[in-house]
């Protein structure tokens, strides 16, 4: 099913025209409200005028998390704040939280790509869907909430955390629908298996997952072990949260919303546009939004657009499955190492468990990567030569997709710490 | 006479020796036999205790990495060349040993090992006389 047919099934010209309308109007507006981008067109000779379509949008000048930072809590906001309805926040493990907010418009449009996405994934009316990403300051949670309840699903608002409950839940509501982290996803599986539920009698049969980046492998451990269908869904709270974009039923790159949130890929060094199909950094330029409309963000996601219709027959563009973020690459010894190179690696092994943890270390001028990994108890065993022969296995796989050398380190089932909302992989430990 | 021996994974970590066997005494969990074996990363824990199953509830519910493995109990005379003897009747079988233990007392020395083939090895042993200590003196 597809929630706003004239929307996502709208002809490439269609398409252009609608996005070229939308941004001359965004242009004018946050020229003329926000001094922060007045300034920036000013610099560049720019002004509203000289945006003639959606072609003029390489003009514009780039923002970027660090300018939301600077202008901490509400400067870059374009309304009034009488307007202003709801904020959230970004966690801010670096520096300030980054602040973002919604006028009541921007509330329904928040609901109603949300809608798209969920249907997209293949929910509707008739789904029990348990939200089980954080309610609160992360827009996980409500997005998730008021996009499930614009469809008409039941709407089981029961947050993130509480897998006893969640268990009890998923059994007692007969939930047809998990939405949370790819993480927890897994972390769910595992403690079904320890409390003796077996997720082929469940009715559950979908699950929504986003928020942090996550592996095909990772995908088909998730739909084996919960014995369901798993859906990708992209956003970040800066653009809108959740609802950016999501795959369809053929979980071929995700269909993003692109109507309203515009992507382009650049290069992030030059930061120049690609060519088409080829992968770099993801931005994206809100032309609906009212209280935070952002050019040309950052969004440090890598990524590759892809134009061809798809089989579900919407015509929007698909964006290819995010694995890294620019962010979270770790740069050791010279060479870019991306923490899903690694699950990747694990899940294909049978012997490891889909948990681990990256540690990185500089020992006199050299970086270490210790790969902290959890065995499968199926696996382990009691004599030192199978698990010495065990651990060169991994550390060989390891390598030879990192092209560096790492120490495999085995640990006690469960001593990695389980994650609840968004998997902290990495303890970079190096003081640069 | 195949005996259930447990083998605990361990990091190792100050105190998880402690840990795991607070949680054998508050379970009543009485060690007969044990062997450590380490590594510069972990050791495993090998033992036979009196009520396994009890024993691997009370770890696995505690977030040890437990698992069973079949081991036997040898008993040779504390005299030089008996445990040569009773290896030359593994090795003449093709059975061979991963790990043993144990020490003698009492003009008797019982041996705790892991062979390639617990059942032929029972056979084979029971064959020569040599003599295996049954699994129902340790579960008591």
């Amino acid at each position: 099913m597809i929630w706003n047919e004239p929307q996502e099934c709208m002809s490439r010209d269609e398409m252009h025209k609608c996005q070229s309308d939308r941004l001359k109007d965004m242009v004018s507006r946050v020229y003329h409200n926000v001094p922060f981008y007045r300034k920036k067109m000013q610099a560049l000779g720019l002004e509203p005028g000289d945006i003639a379509s959606i072609d003029d949008l390489v003009k514009l000048p780039f923002t970027t998390k660090q300018d939301l930072r600077d202008n901490y809590p509400f400067g870059l906001f374009a309304v009034p704040k009488s307007e202003i309805v709801r904020v959230h926040a970004s966690s801010g493990t670096t520096g300030k939280p980054t602040v973002v907010g919604y006028t009541r418009k921007d509330v329904d449009l928040f609901s109603e790509v949300v809608a798209r996405c969920i249907t997209a994934a293949g929910a509707t009316n008739h789904d029990i869907i348990q939200v089980a990403y954080g309610y609160g300051l992360f827009t996980g949670g409500l997005g998730l909430h008021y996009g499930a309840e614009k469809i008409g699903a039941t709407v089981v608002p029961i947050s993130g955390g509480n897998t006893a409950k969640q268990l009890q839940l998923l059994q007692d509501f007969g939930s047809t629908v998990l939405a949370c982290t790819p993480s927890y996803a897994l972390y769910l599986a595992e403690a079904m298996v320890e409390a003796g539920i077996d997720p082929k009698s469940l009715p559950l049969r979908l699950g929504i997952f986003g928020a942090e980046p996550w592996t095909e492998e990772m995908r088909k451990a998730i739909e084996s072990s919960l014995d369901i269908k798993a859906i990708d869904i992209f956003g970040l709270s800066e653009i809108i949260g959740p609802g950016v974009s999501c795959e369809c039923e053929y979980q071929n790159g995700l269909h993003i919303n692109e109507d309203h949130f515009v992507p382009e890929i650049i290069d992030p060094s030059s930061l120049q546009p690609i060519t088409r199909g080829n992968t770099g950094e993801l931005v994206f330029t809100t032309v609906t939004k009212e209280a935070l409309p952002l050019l040309r963000y950052r969004t440090r996601d890598l990524t590759s657009l892809d134009y061809e219709p798809c089989q579900c027959g919407r015509t929007t563009v698909r964006m290819h499955k995010c694995t890294g973020r620019s962010d979270d690459m770790l740069i050791i010894r010279g060479v870019n190492v991306f923490p899903s190179q690694v699950e990747s690696v694990l899940l294909e092994l049978r012997e490891t468990m889909p948990h681990y943890l990256l540690i990185v270390d500089r020992v006199g001028a050299l970086d270490t990567l210790e790969v902290q990994v959890e065995v499968d108890d199926q696996y382990f065993s009691d004599e030192i030569v199978k698990l010495d022969a065990l651990t060169k296995k991994i550390k060989h796989a390891v390598e030879s997709v990192l092209g560096i050398s790492v120490k495999i380190k085995l640990v006690e089932h469960k001593t990695i710490q389980r994650s609840e909302g968004k998997a902290q992989r990495i303890i970079d430990k190096r003081k640069l | 006479m195949i005996i259930k021996q447990l083998s605990v994974f361990l990091e190792n970590e100050l105190g998880r020796l402690t840990e795991l066997t607070r949680i054998l005494h508050e379970n009543n969990i009485n060690i007969s036999a044990l062997s450590i074996a380490e590594t510069e990363e972990y050791g495993i824990m090998r033992m036979i205790v009196n009520d396994p199953e009890k024993a691997i509830d009370a770890l696995k519910k505690e977030d040890f990495s437990v698992h069973t493995t079949d081991v036997i109990c040898i008993v040779t005379p504390d005299v030089p060349g008996s445990l040569n003897k009773a290896l030359t009747y593994l090795s003449d079988a093709g059975i061979s040993v991963a790990y043993m233990y144990g020490y003698s007392s009492g003009g008797k020395a019982p041996l705790i090992m892991k062979v390639s083939d617990p059942d032929k090895a029972v056979a084979i042993l029971t064959e020569k006389n040599v003599s295996l200590v049954p699994p129902e003196d340790f579960y008591k």
